[in-house]
């Protein structure tokens, strides 16, 4: 079976520390003043009454990314696992895919590229986590393969209420966010 | 896969980055050998170091990744217990210390008056002479003890040690008074323990929890919050007091957001509760404590409805967190906090903290409090301190604190100014803290400051204190140098090493060598016989069984694995006069405060004004990263919380700039608004450790306000001298 | 829940992303403009040779062709100028990616300039051509010179055929690149493909119209301008519907361009001052006998400039994010 790589991200757990972030930027050299990873911390309700959410957001790796169609030179495509990567020498920066996104998972690298989230599959490759995931403190993001019913990542889809951020698209988003 | 990529092109290329780029753009393998390599960043090093984080006092093991000669990344490091393997946000954050610009890179001395930050560079023989000279003058004119270390940070050691053989017991650290001492007294007092750090809270194992204004996930003690997370994960029930909706707040069954200052009065309630309903371990109070009549009758009167008129608490919110506690006992703690030096009453507020503990029978229990359990280290032979110290100054003439068991940072600031303490302290040698942030009462500490003969400053940045300095001494920062074995208790018995990763950049030296360069200088030298830190740490490593070897290729040995709860055979023993855990405490009795914790109500915030609160982002370490670029990648500035209804009757919006000012008429530095649901109409609230004005902060000066400058009153814990910070009121006034 | 406030804080700050998107700046819209107005160029100077069966009489009509190659290459000079990486620009040329309509556009640009070229060739006068064939002996291009001319003339109707198409092909694809794009509200309709040539038509029309045609051509010209502007209008007025009628994403687009940030200048500079008016004074000109002005073909001009720079920049302004 090939894999089909996603991250569960547990709501409950985050702090919104952002460890994640900086672990991604120091692994992956992400050029200062941008980011793969971020945290997006909502408040509903009013005082006292209220209820938080804390979500570790990325590039979703979609199933059906609008980025790689939209992509005139195959930049954008889909490598193994169904991981969303950008070739940097094939890249021109006409930045279709960055508008095609719905979710603004992308930028332009300073040397002209586009970059997001790789879910670091230069270490998933190796047998490693993706350093975002390695370090979290509270343990809260998971990785792992889908198409394996007994990983992590399946386990905790099939125990756990979850949602996916604007299912409206269509684009299928492979991250996913425990409630 | 990955081969060849871009950027390890663009490295070997080298050229100018127009040609670079254009050879990237062209090179590429072409048509059907044109693939899609996956991009290797590269940030694995050629050398991986194991030491340990120094970018908070937590100490997890870390490994360094060295490539090129370049501290590329750190992570956790999977075999250190205080990390296994993930670090806080802080901790990936060492390379924006190492390689910050603004690191202090010569030897100074001071130019022009104090306080200008006017220096001129000099050798470190020029230095080291002139500070060595400093204190024997003053050993000669005013005796050792004239002499004070404030230290804070594991580097400190080599100055404690320094200042003990140079004769002087005059050693504080800001983690005392203005942190965790109220907390450490009451716990001694309570169950002959403190607490410690890392705290021994079995947080893991907990089915409830209650945070009595502890903001861990704010507060990032990794370790902690790796257990605090999943003690979530597990379902305990979790119980959140604290007048702002913290992050762990949003994790909370319950929140309950107290009027400040008024945690005794829920404490004592919930007591009664517990007793009233039978919810406490009878078992464990009888065979284990005194005083627990005592404190049935205290708190017969203190319920639920009395707690309300107080706290603001709903009087059915206290009875269903109490049963919570009650009913998960013993796997139910009361979380001691940590900077705890609040109100004044804070010994009192940590005694009924320490006695819920022990009414649910959660001190020595799995969910509650384990005994750590430390690996003990020979130490490195040295000659016996010969000087027998003068007790410290640090109780102001008129009042003295009976139950402080370390020397007062604030204490020996005070006795700095000529006449009001038991002896005056001329010379201060200043240690990785940043004493203007972190003592409150500016104007004290500057006047203090003022009156000294001499005051030498070792940091690795150019921070306010450093400012204030004499003469200035650049350390290098702990990826380029190796300190004292770090074997403190825990859940497993552990012994770690700090070592470096790359060589001190610029002129920086490492403390060790700063403090025996000093000691030659002063006579001292018998007391530093090893060549370097490494011999040090190596020897003591060695004495203790343990192979060298592994230590320095894994960074950590862990002991085995011991008992830590009573019920896996641990003999319970507490150490105090009693022998038994003391709900009523004669010591207590004795200084006058009271055998059993008493609630005394908060001053009210006078009309218009705010009760100012403080506490920290997880991303910083008080004032002390606020200039690392790395870490403000994510978190550049603090805002004001304040409530929205507030606000808006105010006329202000989320985002303005806002001062506040205090009751003193002092102005804090301009700052953005934050209106929110999540703070309480009667107070505000931002993080500690930004406003810094230090002229070589290039990157931190001018962002965000100082909670410091606006913390001009104090109210002093009259048990163990503790400055209670909570205390201030300010006004909110839109920016000019 | 909870009373329905809401307090969000994003951790991102993405140059270029954060807080609004802003990717494409005048670039885009310029070479969207251009090269529908290169399409308008190449559809009106073949259609009213094959309408009317004669070669056309005006310079600008039979300049039309090579007005086309020039917008199109200032159009492409803008685009290029877009690009983060241009020494990449290359790699547009050695992909097909069907499921990208920048791909296509790629690719029709590449058809355009040789199709452009010939039937521009066909619409030489004698003069141009000996002008152009003595210059070219030096360099003893003459002879091919020779051949692409007689081929041009021999093949003049399939020539002009292929011209068109490729124009339509042009114009549209300028509005399915974005109308393509799901992820933005206001540029997520179909009705984009034939706004955008429409709109390139009326441009195309009225650039010719200042370009003193015949009077039988401008009577020619303006009359499809002005059917290009109603039919521009229904689109805009459908487009709008489709908005108002496609749930909380289509609302959002609505709200963007009829009373949001986009607003003011969507009904003024597109609606108000790019349509109607020129709409009005081209009816006028026909039907109440007022005298010819360059005021509606300037003005449509202007107004084609403000609609692809309006629907760029509302598109990025309108996201997901958002709802
Ligand atoms: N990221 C990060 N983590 C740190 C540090 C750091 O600098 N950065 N510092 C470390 C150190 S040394 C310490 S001491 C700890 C400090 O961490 P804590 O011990 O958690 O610190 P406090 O200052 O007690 O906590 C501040 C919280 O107390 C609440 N509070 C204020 N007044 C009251 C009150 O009257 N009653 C109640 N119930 N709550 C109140 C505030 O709203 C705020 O949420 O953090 C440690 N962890
Ligand atoms: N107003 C207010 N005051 C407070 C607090 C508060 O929340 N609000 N918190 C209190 C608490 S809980 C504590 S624990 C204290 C903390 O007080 P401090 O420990 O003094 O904290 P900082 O102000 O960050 O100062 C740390 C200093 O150490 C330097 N430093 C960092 N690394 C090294 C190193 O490797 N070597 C050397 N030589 N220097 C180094 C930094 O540059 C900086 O000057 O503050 C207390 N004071
Ligand atoms: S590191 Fe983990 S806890 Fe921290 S913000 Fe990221 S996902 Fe949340
Ligand atoms: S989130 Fe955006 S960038 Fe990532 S795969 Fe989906 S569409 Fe592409
Ligand atoms: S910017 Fe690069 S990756 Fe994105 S669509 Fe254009 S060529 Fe493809
Ligand atoms: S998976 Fe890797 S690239 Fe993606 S956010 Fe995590 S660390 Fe960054
Ligand atoms: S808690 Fe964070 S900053 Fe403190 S020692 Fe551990 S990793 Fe370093
Ligand atoms: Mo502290």
């Amino acid at each position: 079976m090939t894999p089909r790589y996603a991250m569960v991200v547990d709501t409950r757990r985050c702090v919104a520390c952002k460890a994640c972030v900086l672990a991604c930027k120091a692994e992956n050299q992400v050029p200062d003043g941008f980011c793969r990873d971020w945290l997006v911390e909502e408040v509903r309700g009013r005082f006292p009454n209220l209820s938080a959410e804390n979500r570790s957001e990325r590039c979703n790796h979609c199933g059906h990314p609008p980025c790689v169609s939209a992509c005139p030179t195959g930049a954008s495509h889909v490598a193994e696992g169904g991981v969303v990567l950008v070739t940097h020498h094939k890249c021109t920066g006409c930045k279709a895919c960055i508008a095609a996104c719905p979710y603004d998972s992308r930028y332009v690298h300073p040397e002209g590229h586009v970059d997001k989230c790789t879910f670091c599959l230069h270490r998933v490759q190796e047998g490693r986590q993706p350093a975002c995931v390695e370090v979290c403190p509270t343990e809260c993001l998971h990785f792992g393969d889908l198409s394996d019913p007994d990983s992590e990542v399946s386990r905790l889809l099939a125990t756990r209420t979850w949602k996916v951020l604007h299912p409206e698209t269509g684009c299928e988003p492979n991250v996913y966010f425990l409630k | 896969m990955g081969g060849f990529t871009r950027r390890q092109f663009l490295k070997i290329g080298g050229a100018a980055a127009g040609a670079a780029a254009l050879g990237g753009g062209l090179t590429t393998r072409w048509f059907g050998l044109d693939g899609d390599p996956v991009d290797d960043p590269g940030t694995d090093g050629d050398r991986v170091v194991p030491s340990f984080c120094e970018l908070c006092f937590w100490k997890c093991g870390i490994l360094a990744h060295v490539k090129d000669g370049r501290v590329t990344k750190i992570t956790g490091n999977p075999a250190h217990p205080l990390s296994r393997g993930r670090l806080c946000p802080r901790g990936t954050g060492g390379i924006g210390l190492l390689y910050d610009p603004d690191r202090l890179k010569k030897p100074m001395i001071r130019r022009e008056k104090r306080g200008q930050q006017e220096f001129q560079e000099v050798s470190w023989e020029a230095a080291l002479d002139y500070t060595a000279e400093a204190m024997l003058r003053i050993r000669e004119k005013h005796g050792p003890e004239a002499m004070a270390l404030y230290s804070h940070g594991y580097g400190g050691s080599w100055f404690k040690h320094l200042l003990k053989a140079y004769g002087s017991a005059n050693i504080a650290a800001p983690s005392y008074a203005q942190c965790r001492g109220p907390r450490e007294v009451a716990f001694q007092l309570t169950f002959g323990s403190t607490v410690g750090s890392p705290e021994n809270l079995d947080l893991d194992h907990s089915r409830a929890i209650a945070l009595i204004g502890s903001h861990l996930g704010e507060n990032m003690h990794n370790t902690q919050v790796q257990d605090f997370s999943r003690a979530i994960d597990r379902g305990a029930s979790l119980i959140v007091v604290d007048p702002r909706y913290s992050t762990a707040a949003g994790k909370a069954r319950w929140w309950l957001p107290i009027k400040p200052g008024t945690d005794l009065a829920l404490l004592l309630a919930w007591m009664h509760v517990l007793i009233e309903e039978g919810l406490y371990d009878r078992d464990y109070v009888e065979k284990y404590t005194v005083g627990f009549d005592r404190l049935k009758a205290h708190v017969a009167d203190k319920t639920p409805e009395w707690a309300f008129t107080r706290t603001t608490i709903r009087p059915e919110v206290i009875v269903e967190t109490a049963r919570a506690l009650g009913g998960a006992r013993p796997a139910a703690l009361v979380h001691p906090g940590r900077h705890v030096v609040w109100y004044g009453d804070d010994t009192q507020r940590s005694r009924a903290i320490a006695i819920l503990n022990a009414l649910l029978g959660s001190w020595g229990r799995k969910g509650g409090f384990f005994i750590p359990q430390a690996l003990s280290l020979p130490s490195y032979p040295y000659t016996k301190y010969a000087y027998h110290p003068k007790a410290p100054p640090d109780a102001p003439k008129n009042s003295v604190y009976p139950l402080a068991d370390e020397v007062l940072a604030s204490g020996l600031c005070m006795a700095s100014i000529p006449g009001t303490a038991a002896y005056d302290v001329k010379g201060w040698l200043v240690y990785g803290t940043n004493l203007i942030q972190a003592l409150p009462q500016p104007d004290v500490v500057q006047k203090a400051i003022q009156a000294l003969d001499f005051i030498a400053v070792v940091d690795v940045l150019p921070m306010e204190i450093v400012g204030w300095a004499d003469v200035v001494l650049p350390e290098a920062t702990y990826l380029e140098r190796c300190d004292e074995i770090d074997a403190p208790p825990w859940r497993e018995p552990f012994a770690a090493v700090r070592q470096p990763v790359v060589e001190p950049m610029y002129d920086s030296k490492p403390g060790w060598w700063i403090a025996r360069e000093l000691a030659l200088r002063l006579g001292l030298k018998d007391y530093f016989p090893w060549k370097d830190s490494v011999e040090y740490a190596m020897h003591r490593v060695h004495g203790a069984g343990l192979s060298c070897d592994e230590m320095r290729r894994t960074g950590v040995i862990r002991g085995p694995r011991v008992p830590v709860y009573f019920e896996d055979g641990l003999e319970p023993s507490f150490a105090t006069p009693s022998g038994k855990i003391e709900i009523w405490s004669q010591r207590m009795e004795e200084a006058g405060i009271g055998g059993l914790p008493d609630y005394t109500p908060p001053e009210e915030p006078p009309p218009g004004m705010f009760r100012l609160l403080f506490g920290r982002a997880p991303m910083h370490t008080f004032g002390r990263t606020s200039n690392n670029r790395f870490l403000a990648s994510v978190e550049r500035g603090n805002e004001l919380w304040l409530n929205a209804r507030i606000a808006t009757e105010l006329g202000l919006r989320s985002g303005e700039m806002v001062v506040c000012v205090n009751q003193d008429g002092v102005r804090s530095e301009p700052l953005p608004l934050k209106a929110t649901e999540r703070i309480r109409p009667d107070c505000v609230y931002l993080v500690h450790g930004y406003g810094h004005d230090a002229k070589g902060l290039s990157f931190a000066r001018g962002r965000g306000a100082s909670d410091s400058r606006l913390v001009t009153r104090v109210r002093v814990d009259p048990a163990m001298g503790g400055t209670g910070m909570n205390v201030n009121f300010v006004r909110v006034e839109r920016a000019a | 829940m909870n009373g329905g406030m809401l307090e969000v804080v994003s951790g991102r700050h993405n140059a270029g992303i954060d807080p609004g998107l802003h990717v494409w700046g005048w670039e885009v819209p310029v070479y969207l403009f251009l090269g529908g107005l290169a399409a308008g160029l190449l559809i009106w100077s073949a259609w009213i040779e094959i309408a009317s069966g004669r070669r056309p009489e005006s310079q600008a009509l039979r300049w039309g062709p090579w007005l086309a190659i020039v917008a199109l290459t200032l159009g492409m000079g803008a685009l290029f100028l877009d690009l983060a990486y241009k020494v990449h620009v290359w790699r547009f040329y050695l992909a097909f990616k069907p499921s990208s309509p920048m791909s296509w556009g790629s690719w029709i640009l590449v058809l355009v300039y040789p199709i452009a070229g010939m039937a521009g060739l066909g619409g030489t006068s004698p003069e141009e051509r000996a002008l152009v064939g003595t210059a070219l002996q030096r360099v003893h291009l003459d002879g091919v010179f020779g051949r692409l001319v007689g081929w041009a003339d021999s093949g003049r109707r399939p020539w002009l055929g292929a011209s068109m198409a490729v124009g339509i092909a042009l114009g549209v694809y300028t509005g399915i690149l974005l109308g393509s794009m799901a992820s933005r509200p206001a540029w997520n309709s179909g009705l984009l493909g034939p706004l955008f040539l429409v709109s390139g038509l009326s441009t195309g029309a009225a650039l010719l119209l200042l370009l003193h045609p015949t009077p039988r051509e401008r009577h020619q010209l303006a009359g499809w301008d002005g059917v290009a502007m109603g039919v521009e209008v229904t689109l805009l007025a459908l487009l709008l519907l489709q908005f108002a009628t496609s749930g909380q994403s289509g609302l959002l687009a609505l709200r963007e361009l009829t009373v949001g940030a986009h607003g003011a200048s969507f009904w003024s500079l597109v609606v108000i001052g790019g349509l109607l008016v020129p709409l009005a004074v081209v009816l006028l000109e026909r039907f109440r006998g007022l005298p010819h002005t360059p005021l509606a073909p300037i003005l449509v001009l202007f107004g084609g400039i403000a609609l692809r720079v309006i629907l760029v920049s509302a598109g990025q302004a309108t996201g997901f994010r958002a709802l």
